[in-house]
C-alpha cells in the first residue's frame, strides 16, 4: 500500500478555512474591521481624487482648452504696466485667433451696496469695464437677468460676478463713484475666469463716460484654433505690446485650473499614508487574532494530525484562514471606500470614479496582509507535536 | 475468535496488526515512560492495555498510534516500520489505517453530528460527497441514524461518544485506538459505548482499547496490564 497523504482539493481548504472563522464570528469581524478601515480609506482617497479629476477633465472639455489671456505685468522698474489700447485690435490679426475680448480695470473705484456706506469699506470687490463679447469667450453664463447689450452698455447698468452678488446682497442697485447702478444681471461662477466671480462689470461706454475710464485693456481674453494654441501664445505678448513684449504676461487658464486641482495631491499623499498605516494596523490585528486562534485550537490540531494531516496540511489551513480573513476585510473595505467616494462625489455633483487598479491592489494588498500575517502562526501550529497538542484539554 | 473474519481481515497475514519489539520511550528531561516493552496484536484483536496513572499507557497509545516515535526498539503497525516513514508517510498511514477515540471527544462545537465524523476523513483524499455517504453510513452504524443534524451541545455524553467512534470507523480502518472511551461517561452510557466497540471488533476491526479501569478492561478477550512503563 502506498503511503502517499492526500493532497487537499482547494474548495475543502476554503470550507476549512470558512469553519475556523465562523466558530468565532465576532473575533473574525473585528479583526477583519482593521483590514477593511485601511482598505477602505485607501480607496476613497484615491477615487475621490480620481472622481475630481474626472470632473475637471468634464469640466475643460466643455470650457475648451484653446482659451489665452493676456494681461499687464510689471515694467522694467517695477511699476503696474499697461496694455497699448490698440492691443486688442494687433491681436485680432493674428490667423488662428477666433475671439478677442477685453476687460478694462478701473483702478480706485468701488462699488458699495447703497450711498450711506463709509467709502473705506470698499468690500474687495473690483470694477471693471467689459466688452460686449465677453461672455462668449470666457464661457460665462447667467445665473439670472440679461448680459449688457448695445443700449444698456452706454448707461449706468451692471452686471455681477457669483461672488460680487452674495457680497452685496440681492440688490435692485449698486452706488458706484456717486452714483446708483442698476443691476440688469448676476454671472455664474467663470471657471476660466475666476477674476470675474469677484468684478462688478459695466459696459466700456458707460465707463468712460461716467466714471473717466482711461480705455486702456487690462485683462485681454482669446479663443483660438485647438491645434495652434502653442503657436499663438509664443505671439501674444509682442502682438500686444510690441514696444514691451517684456512687461506682457500671457496665461493659460485651464492649466492654472489643472494645476490648481494637482496642489491636492500633496493631501491625498498624507491621507494615503494614513491609509497605510491603518491597513498595517489591520495586519497586525489579524496576525494577533490567528496567534490566538492557534494557542485556543490545540486540540483540534491534535485531533486532525491524528485523523492524517500533514503538518504542511495543517499550516495551509491557518493560512487560508488568515487569507480568508483579510480578504473578508479587504471586501468589505473597498466596498466602504466605494460607498464614500460615491456620496462624497454626489455631493459635489462629480462622476464617481473608482479606478479599477485601486480595487485590484486592494484585493493583492490583503491577500498579501494575510498571507504575511498567518504565516507565522500557521508555522507554529504546524510544529506543534501531535502528542502535545492532543494533551491540552 | 471466529476463524473466517480472521481472514478477512488479514488478507495478507503476513504480520501483525501492531508489533512492537524492546520498544524505549525516553522524554527529554530524562523521564523514562515505556522500558523495553514487546507487544505483538493481531488482525481482529479487541484487547485492553490497563494500568494505572503513570503506567505508561498513554505513550504506549502514542506510540501505537504513530504519533510519537519510540526512543529505541521498534514499532511495525500495518507492516509498516515506524522509524523508517517520514512525517508525512505517517500521516498517510493514520489517514487510512488507524481510527482514533479520545476521552475527551474533540468534536467541533460549530459543526453537526455529520459534519464532525465527514471531516474525519477530509485528509483521507475521498471527494466530499463521499465523505459525506460514508459519514452517514458510520453514524448509522453506531445507532445514530436519527442525529445527524444535531450539533454536539444537542447530544448527551454517550452520544457525543458515539458520534467520536463514528468519526474514527468512518474511513474502514483496520485499527482503532480507544483512549479512555468512558473516562467521561456514567457507566450506563459506558456499557453502552464498550457494547458498540465490541460490536465494531466481530464486524472486523482490530481495537485496542487503553483504560485505567480493571473492571473494563476484564470484560474484554484479552488484557495487557501495565505498570511503571512495562507489561507485567
Amino acid at each position: 500500500m502506498s503511503l502517499r497523504p492526500a493532497r487537499l482539493r482547494l474548495s475543502d481548504l476554503a470550507r476549512l478555512g470558512g469553519y475556523g472563522l465562523r466558530s468565532r464570528p465576532l473575533r473574525a469581524v473585528l479583526s477583519a474591521l482593521g483590514i477593511a478601515i485601511g482598505i477602505a480609506a485607501m480607496t476613497a482617497v484615491v477615487g475621490i481624487s480620481a472622481s475630481s479629476r474626472a470632473d475637471l477633465d468634464q469640466e475643460l472639455a466643455k470650457l475648451g482648452t484653446n482659451m489665452l489671456t493676456v494681461s499687464p505685468g510689471t515694467t522694467m522698474f517695477g511699476k503696474q504696466a499697461t496694455l497699448p489700447d490698440e492691443s486688442i485690435a494687433m491681436i485680432k490679426w493674428i490667423g488662428p485667433v477666433r475671439s478677442v475680448t477685453a476687460t478694462g480695470t478701473l483702478s480706485a473705484t468701488y462699488a458699495y451696496r447703497n450711498d450711506r456706506i463709509p467709502a473705506a469699506q470698499s468690500g474687495g470687490l473690483s470694477v471693471l469695464a467689459a466688452k460686449l463679447d465677453l461672455l462668449e469667450t470666457v464661457g460665462g453664463t447667467l445665473e439670472h437677468g440679461a448680459w449688457l447689450n448695445a443700449a444698456t452698455d452706454r448707461y449706468p447698468a451692471v452686471v455681477l460676478g457669483t461672488t460680487a452678488a452674495e457680497r452685496l446682497g440681492n440688490v435692485p442697485a449698486v452706488y458706484i463713484g456717486g452714483r446708483w447702478w442698476v443691476v440688469v444681471g448676476v454671472l455664474r461662477k467663470v471657471l476660466l475666469a475666476p477674476e470675474l466671480d469677484s468684478a462688478v462689470l459695466m459696459g466700456w461706454p458707460a465707463a468712460t463716460t461716467y466714471l473717466g475710464f482711461d480705455g486702456h485693456p487690462t485683462t485681454v481674453y482669446t479663443r483660438s484654433v485647438e491645434s495652434q494654441v502653442e503657436a499663438v501664445r509664443a505671439v501674444l505678448a509682442p502682438t500686444a505690446n510690441p514696444s514691451a513684449p517684456g512687461s506682457v504676461q500671457v496665461s493659460k487658464p485651464s492649466d492654472a485650473l489643472a494645476a490648481r486641482r494637482a496642489t491636492n495631491a500633496t493631501f491625498d499623499a498624507l491621507l494615503l499614508g494614513l491609509g497605510a498605516v491603518a491597513l498595517l494596523v489591520g495586519g497586525i490585528g489579524v496576525a494577533n487574532t490567528m496567534v490566538i486562534s492557534v494557542l485556543e485550537r490545540r486540540s483540534e490540531i491534535g485531533l486532525r494530525r491524528s485523523q492524517g494531516a500533514t503538518k504542511g496540511q495543517v499550516r495551509t489551513q491557518f493560512v487560508m484562514e488568515s487569507l480568508l480573513l483579510s480578504l473578508l476585510g479587504g471586501a468589505f473595505g473597498a466596498l466602504l471606500g466605494y460607498l464614500v467616494t460615491g456620496m462624497y462625489a454626489t455631493t459635489q455633483k462629480w462622476p464617481t470614479v473608482v479606478p479599477l487598479w485601486v480595487l485590484a491592489s486592494a484585493v493583492g494588498a490583503t491577500v498579501l496582509i494575510g498571507a504575511l500575517a498567518g504565516l507565522y502562526p500557521a508555522i507554529r501550529a504546524a510544529r506543534l507535536s501531535p502528542t502535545e497538542a492532543l494533551a491540552t484539554t | 475468535m471466529n476463524p473466517l473474519k480472521t481472514i478477512m481481515t488479514a488478507p495478507l497475514a503476513g504480520h501483525p496488526v501492531i508489533e512492537l519489539a524492546g520498544v524505549t520511550k525516553t522524554y527529554p528531561g530524562g523521564v523514562t515512560a515505556l522500558r523495553s516493552v514487546d507487544l505483538v496484536v493481531g488482525y481482529g484483536e479487541l484487547l485492553a492495555i490497563v494500568g494505572p496513572s503513570g503506567s505508561g499507557k498513554s505513550t504506549m497509545l502514542n506510540l501505537v498510534g504513530t504519533l510519537d516515535r519510540p526512543s529505541q526498539g521498534t514499532v511495525r503497525i500495518d507492516g509498516h516500520d515506524v522509524a523508517s516513514l517520514s512525517d508525512r508517510r505517517l500521516s498517510a498511514l493514520r489517514a487510512r489505517r488507524i481510527g482514533f477515540v479520545f476521552q475527551q471527544f474533540h468534536l467541533a462545537p460549530g459543526r453537526d453530528a455529520l459534519g464532525n465524523v465527514a471531516d474525519g476523513l477530509l485528509y483521507t483524499g475521498l471527494v466530499r460527497r463521499e465523505r459525506e455517504r460514508r459519514a452517514e453510513a458510520a453514524l448509522v452504524r453506531v445507532g445514530l441514524g436519527e442525529r445527524l443534524t444535531h450539533r454536539p451541545y444537542q447530544l448527551s455524553g454517550g452520544e457525543r461518544q458515539r458520534v467520536a467512534i463514528a468519526r474514527a470507523v468512518a474511513g474502514d480502518p483496520p485499527l482503532l485506538l480507544a483512549d479512555e472511551p468512558t473516562g467521561n461517561l456514567d457507566s450506563v452510557s459506558g456499557a453502552g459505548v464498550m457494547g458498540l466497540l465490541r460490536e465494531l471488533n466481530e464486524a472486523g476491526t482490530t481495537i485496542l482499547v487503553i483504560t485505567h479501569d480493571r473492571e473494563i478492561a476484564s470484560a474484554l478477550p484479552r488484557q495487557v496490564p501495565m505498570r511503571d512503563g512495562q507489561v507485567v
